[in-house]
C-alpha cells in the first residue's frame, strides 16, 4: 500500500515535470510568449519613466506601484497565450485525457507560468533600476516579488483555464483575475514600498504574512477546483 | 467493452443525448454516423472523460464513469480532427511528452515502434509545424496508440486531408483495428467508413436510430441505409 502510494506520487510528480518542461522546450523554440510579455513589460516602464517626471523621494514611493503594474500587465499576456496555445490546437483535451489527477496539470502550467513571469521581471529590474535610479537588488525586495508572482501565478493559471473557454477570452482573463488578484498585488506592492523607502522589518511583515497566506490559500483552492473548471 | 445506458447529455436548456443506449465488443470497429448536430462528437467526449453525462450510465473497458475515469483513461486512445500536438515540439518530443504523462515503462522504444508503425521515422526529429496536415493526423493517431490502449476514439480524422493522405490514414487505421483494438469512430466519409467498419450505428436525434453490419445492406451500401434510417426519422 505504502509502495502504491509512492508509485502514485511519483507519477504525479513526473506529470509536474513532463507539462512544465514542455511548455518551456516549446518556448525556448518559439519566444512568442517571451517575447510578447517583455516588449509589454518593457513600453510600461518606458511610458512611466516619460510621463512621470518625478524627483528623487517622489521616483522611490511610486516604485513598487508602478513595477507591481508592469508585472500584472504582462503577466497577463503571458497567462493568456500560455492556454490559448493548449486550446487552439486541442492540446488542453490531450492532456486532459493523460490518466493524472487533473491537479498535475495545474501545476505544471503554474511553475511553466511563474518560470516565464520571473524571467520578464529578471529583464525589467535592471532596466528599471538605470532608468528610474533606484537599486532594486534587495534580497527583501526580490523576496516579495517571488512571492508575489507565485501568487499571480497560481490564481491566474486557474483563471486562464477557465477564460480560455470563453469566445472572448483574452477580455475575459484581466476581468476575472484583477478583482481577484488585488488582495496579493496590494501587499505586494505594501511590502515593496517597505523595502525600497527602508521602513522597519515589523511594519513590512503583515504584508509579506499576508502574501504567504494568499499564496498558500489561492493554491490550495486551484488544486481543489481545477478539475471542474476543465471538464465540461 | 463499452455499454451505455439511458445516456443523457444537457447543455443548459438543450438536450443534445436522450437516452441513448449503446454497446460495442471486445475487438469490434463501430462506426457512428448521423447528421452534423446529431451529438457524434458530444457522446465520444463522454465516452473519453472529456465531459460528464447529465444522467445514465457509461461504463468502458470494466470502469465507470465519470468515477473511475483515470481507469478509464489508461485504457483509450483519442483521434479528434485536431491533431492534439504541440507544433513547436519534434515528433519524438511530442510522443516523449505523452509518453510521461502515461509513465511508459521502455519509452524510447516504444517511440521508435510507434514511428514506424505511422511511417514518420525518418522525420522525427522535424518541429510538427513543418507537417503536413496528413502528417500530423497520423501522428495524432501515434500518440493515441502509444500506450497500446484497448479502446479507441476515432472523431472525424478524415477532416482536412487530401485523396492521398486519407489513403494512408486509412492504411493506418487497419493496422490499428488489426491489433484486435475496440474502435468506435465518426465519420462523414460514408465510403472510407463502410470499408473499414464491421458495425454502423446511425445517432439521430439524440439516439442510436439503426444499427446495422455489412451484411444487413443485402444489395444496396451504407449510403442507402444512412439515406433509409434519415427518411424514416423525419416521417416519425
Amino acid at each position: 500500500m505504502i509502495e502504491n502510494k509512492e508509485k502514485r506520487s511519483g507519477n504525479y510528480i513526473r506529470a509536474i515535470g513532463a507539462v512544465a518542461w514542455k511548455d518551456l522546450a516549446a518556448e525556448l523554440r518559439s519566444k512568442e510568449l517571451l517575447s510578447a510579455m517583455l516588449v509589454f513589460a518593457l513600453l510600461v516602464i518606458f511610458i512611466f519613466n516619460f510621463s512621470l517626471e518625478l524627483d528623487a523621494k517622489t521616483r522611490t514611493s511610486v516604485t513598487s506601484g508602478v513595477l507591481w503594474a508592469t508585472f500584472a500587465f504582462a503577466g497577463t499576456l503571458g497567462l493568456n497565450r500560455s492556454m490559448a496555445i493548449e486550446k487552439d490546437r486541442g492540446c488542453l483535451d490531450g492532456l486532459l485525457l493523460a490518466p493524472v489527477d487533473r491537479s498535475a496539470i495545474y501545476f505544471g502550467k503554474a511553475i511553466s507560468n511563474l518560470a516565464f513571469m520571473l524571467i520578464v521581471e529578471a529583464v525589467v529590474l535592471p532596466v528599471y533600476s538605470i532608468l528610474y535610479n533606484t537599486n532594486l537588488f534587495q534580497p527583501g525586495l526580490l523576496l516579495v516579488i517571488l512571492l508575489g508572482s507565485i501568487g499571480y501565478t497560481a490564481v491566474g493559471t486557474l483563471l486562464s483555464a477557465m477564460s480560455v473557454q470563453t469566445r472572448t477570452r483574452d477580455v475575459m482573463l484581466p476581468i476575472l483575475l484583477f478583482p481577484i488578484i488585488l488582495p496579493v498585488i496590494i501587499a505586494a506592492v505594501r511590502a515593496s514600498g517597505g523595502y525600497l523607502q527602508n521602513l522597519p522589518f515589523d511594519q513590512i511583515l503583515p504584508w509579506l504574512n499576508l502574501l504567504i497566506v494568499y499564496d498558500v490559500i489561492f493554491t490550495a483552492i486551484a488544486f481543489m477546483v481545477f478539475d471542474y473548471v476543465v471538464e465540461e | 467493452m463499452i455499454k451505455v445506458h439511458k445516456l443523457v447529455k444537457r447543455f443548459g436548456l438543450k438536450t443534445v443525448l436522450k437516452g441513448m443506449d449503446f454497446s460495442v465488443d471486445d475487438g469490434e470497429f463501430v462506426a457512428l454516423i448521423g447528421p452534423n448536430g446529431a451529438g457524434k462528437t458530444t457522446f465520444l467526449r463522454i465516452l473519453a472523460s472529456l465531459a460528464r453525462p447529465s444522467m445514465g450510465s457509461v461504463n468502458v473497458a470494466g470502469f465507470n464513469l465519470p468515477k473511475e475515469a483515470a481507469d478509464v483513461r489508461r485504457r483509450l486512445g483519442v483521434v479528434s480532427h485536431q491533431p492534439l500536438l504541440y507544433a513547436d515540439l519534434t515528433a519524438t518530443e511530442n510522443l516523449k511528452f505523452y509518453g510521461g504523462m502515461y509513465n511508459l515503462p521502455n519509452l524510447s522504444t516504444r517511440i521508435d515502434e510507434v514511428l514506424e508503425m505511422i511511417g514518420l521515422t525518418k522525420r522525427r526529429n522535424d518541429l510538427v509545424r513543418t507537417y503536413s496536415r496528413g502528417m500530423q493526423q497520423r501522428l495524432a493517431i501515434g500518440r493515441a496508440v502509444l500506450h497500446d490502449p484497448n479502446v479507441i476514439l476515432f472523431d472525424e480524422p478524415y477532416t482536412g486531408l487530401d485523396q492521398d493522405a486519407s489513403a494512408m490514414l486509412d492504411d493506418v487505421l487497419r493496422t490499428v483495428a488489426a491489433r484486435g483494438r475496440t474502435v468506435v469512430m465518426t465519420s462523414h466519409d460514408l465510403a472510407r467508413t463502410e470499408d473499414l467498419a464491421t458495425r454502423f450505428d446511425v445517432l439521430s436525434r439524440g439516439k442510436i436510430a439503426a444499427s446495422a453490419t455489412k451484411q444487413d445492406f443485402g444489395s444496396g451500401n451504407l449510403l442507402t441505409f444512412y439515406k433509409n434510417v434519415l427518411e424514416e426519422g423525419k416521417k416519425q
